[in-house]
């Protein structure tokens, strides 16, 4: 659990706090209150963003543009979407016009393409546009390049809804990455789901334990003092349990996003979101 | 694998009653390993007698009193594999390899605590014996 529970954050109460918003709930039904505090998830009332567990300082950061860093990062992005690239001199706003014409995409990702049969996120399908429609090299996934591109379009979708692919075969995708969430390992043998449904809400040291939705990626961490993306999160975690991450961009991390993004459907795309 | 180990283990619950190793475990070292949350990891999950660890478990049961309420044997087979005494425990397994995934190279072949170590930790354990001071009111 190295790592990601060693710092101190400041705003953490010492002791099992259940999130606000559930809190706010149990002034009308105890027995809603019980059933979301034993950990129903994906029970559409119990589900929180890690946002409203956090100290008002960072929610402020979060909410203004002028001090989250992430614009920073969809900044760039905007350089980039305008710049011609690769063999064939051509810029992403060529084909798809302003940045704002990708509203809504994130939001559905992951997502299936025909071509190589494989689900793919959103980064993957930006160096797909690279290699298929501008001759270009694929960026290095967690490259500043591919982080900028990628936070410029997610902020398009910031207050939508997420809405998982209808594609069929993301069902299979999605039944592999909620097979995986709810594989215990490491040496320390924890699955994803202990923390984070049976143990959100409660405590490893000074960490408060999310709920895990990925409403926020990419994502600026206080602790990485950069942007990430979720691979980095979720490597992150399994590292804390000593197991041997998954390779950045791997199908494995595609299926946990899209088991996660599943489960988090309805809620709020914030990206690009500040955490602890 | 895991049958195998359960088949060795005495009647499910009662207790490894044979020391792991010949030297008897040391309390102080023990309470070193427990009250020091990146070794032991076990504030991670319990609260116990350790007033300067501020950030203490909610997950598990408090350590107070757990000497007066488990046997030394209990103990030990609690720290060795508590999925022992209850197969969906969340408790990491601290003295046993069996049934563990993709564990991390750096990792690979040991497990979290030594035998001696989990002998100092039963040790402290079992000093255990005054039940939680209550929590004052803030
Ligand atoms: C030559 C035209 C062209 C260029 C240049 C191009 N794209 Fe695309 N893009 C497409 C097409 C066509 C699709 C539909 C999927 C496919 O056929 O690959 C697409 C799909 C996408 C999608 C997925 C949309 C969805 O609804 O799923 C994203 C995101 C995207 N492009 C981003 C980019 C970015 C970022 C760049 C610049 C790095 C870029 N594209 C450059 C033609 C282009
Ligand atoms: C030992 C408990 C534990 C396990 C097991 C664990 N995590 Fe986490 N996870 C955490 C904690 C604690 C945080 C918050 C870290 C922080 O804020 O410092 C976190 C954060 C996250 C976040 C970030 C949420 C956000 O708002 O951005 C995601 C997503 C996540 N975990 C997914 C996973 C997945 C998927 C797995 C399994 C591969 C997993 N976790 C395993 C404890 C755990
Ligand atoms: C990931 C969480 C976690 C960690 C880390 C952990 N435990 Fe536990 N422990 C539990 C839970 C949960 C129980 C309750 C019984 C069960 O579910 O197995 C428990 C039960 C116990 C018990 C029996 C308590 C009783 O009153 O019956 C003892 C003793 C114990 N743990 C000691 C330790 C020690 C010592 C460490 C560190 C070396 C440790 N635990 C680390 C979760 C944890």
């Amino acid at each position: 659990m190295a790592g990601q529970v060693e710092r101190a954050e400041g705003g953490a109460a010492p002791r099992l706090r259940p999130p606000r918003d559930i809190c706010r709930k149990a002034r009308w039904s105890g027995a809603v209150v019980a059933a979301v505090l034993a950990g129903a998830a994906g029970a559409q009332d119990g589900r929180v963003s890690t946002y409203e567990q956090m100290a008002p300082e960072l929610r402020a950061m979060q909410d203004d543009d002028f001090s989250n860093p992430g614009l920073l990062w969809a900044q760039t992005g905007e350089e980039l979407w305008a710049e011609p690239s690769g063999a064939d001199e051509v810029a992403c706003a060529e084909c798809h016009g302003a940045a704002e014409e990708m509203a809504g995409v994130a939001a559905h990702y992951p997502d299936w393409d025909e071509e190589s049969g494989q689900a793919v996120d959103l980064a993957a399908r930006i160096n797909l546009c690279r290699q298929r429609h501008q001759g270009a090299e694929p960026l290095e996934r967690g490259s500043e390049a591919l982080l900028a591109l990628t936070t410029l379009v997610a902020l398009q979708s910031r207050g939508q809804p997420i809405a998982p692919s209808e594609a069929p075969q993301m069902e299979a995708v999605r039944g592999q990455g909620e097979a995986l969430y709810s594989t215990r390992m490491g040496q320390l043998n924890l699955a994803c789901a202990t923390c984070h449904d049976d143990l959100a809400g409660g405590r490893l040291l000074a960490a408060e334990i999310p709920q895990a939705h990925p409403t926020g990626y990419p994502q600026y961490r206080l602790e990485w003092q950069e942007m990430g993306d979720l691979d980095r999160r979720l490597r992150n975690c399994m590292v804390g349990v000593r197991a041997e991450p998954f390779a950045a961009g791997s199908q494995e991390f595609v299926a946990l996003e899209a088991y996660l993004k599943a489960r988090a459907v309805g809620m709020e795309m914030e990206a690009p979101a500040i955490r602890p | 694998m895991l049958a195998a180990a359960l088949a060795a283990a005495p009647a499910l619950g009662q207790g490894l009653e044979e020391p792991l190793t010949a030297v008897p475990g040391d309390p102080v070292a023990g309470a070193a390993i427990v009250g020091e949350p990146t070794r032991g990891l076990c504030l991670l999950c319990h609260a116990g007698p350790f007033p300067d660890v501020p950030f203490q478990g909610t997950l598990a049961p408090p350590l107070d009193g757990v000497g007066a309420r488990l046997s030394v044997p209990e103990l030990r087979l609690r720290i060795v594999d508590s999925r022992q005494v209850n197969s969906a425990s969340i408790m990491p397994p601290y003295h046993s390899l069996v049934g563990l995934t993709r564990v991390g190279e750096r990792w690979q072949g040991d497990t979290i605590l030594s035998a001696q170590e989990v002998e100092d930790v039963v040790a402290f354990l079992a000093t255990l014996t005054d039940p939680p001071i209550p929590e004052e009111t803030e």
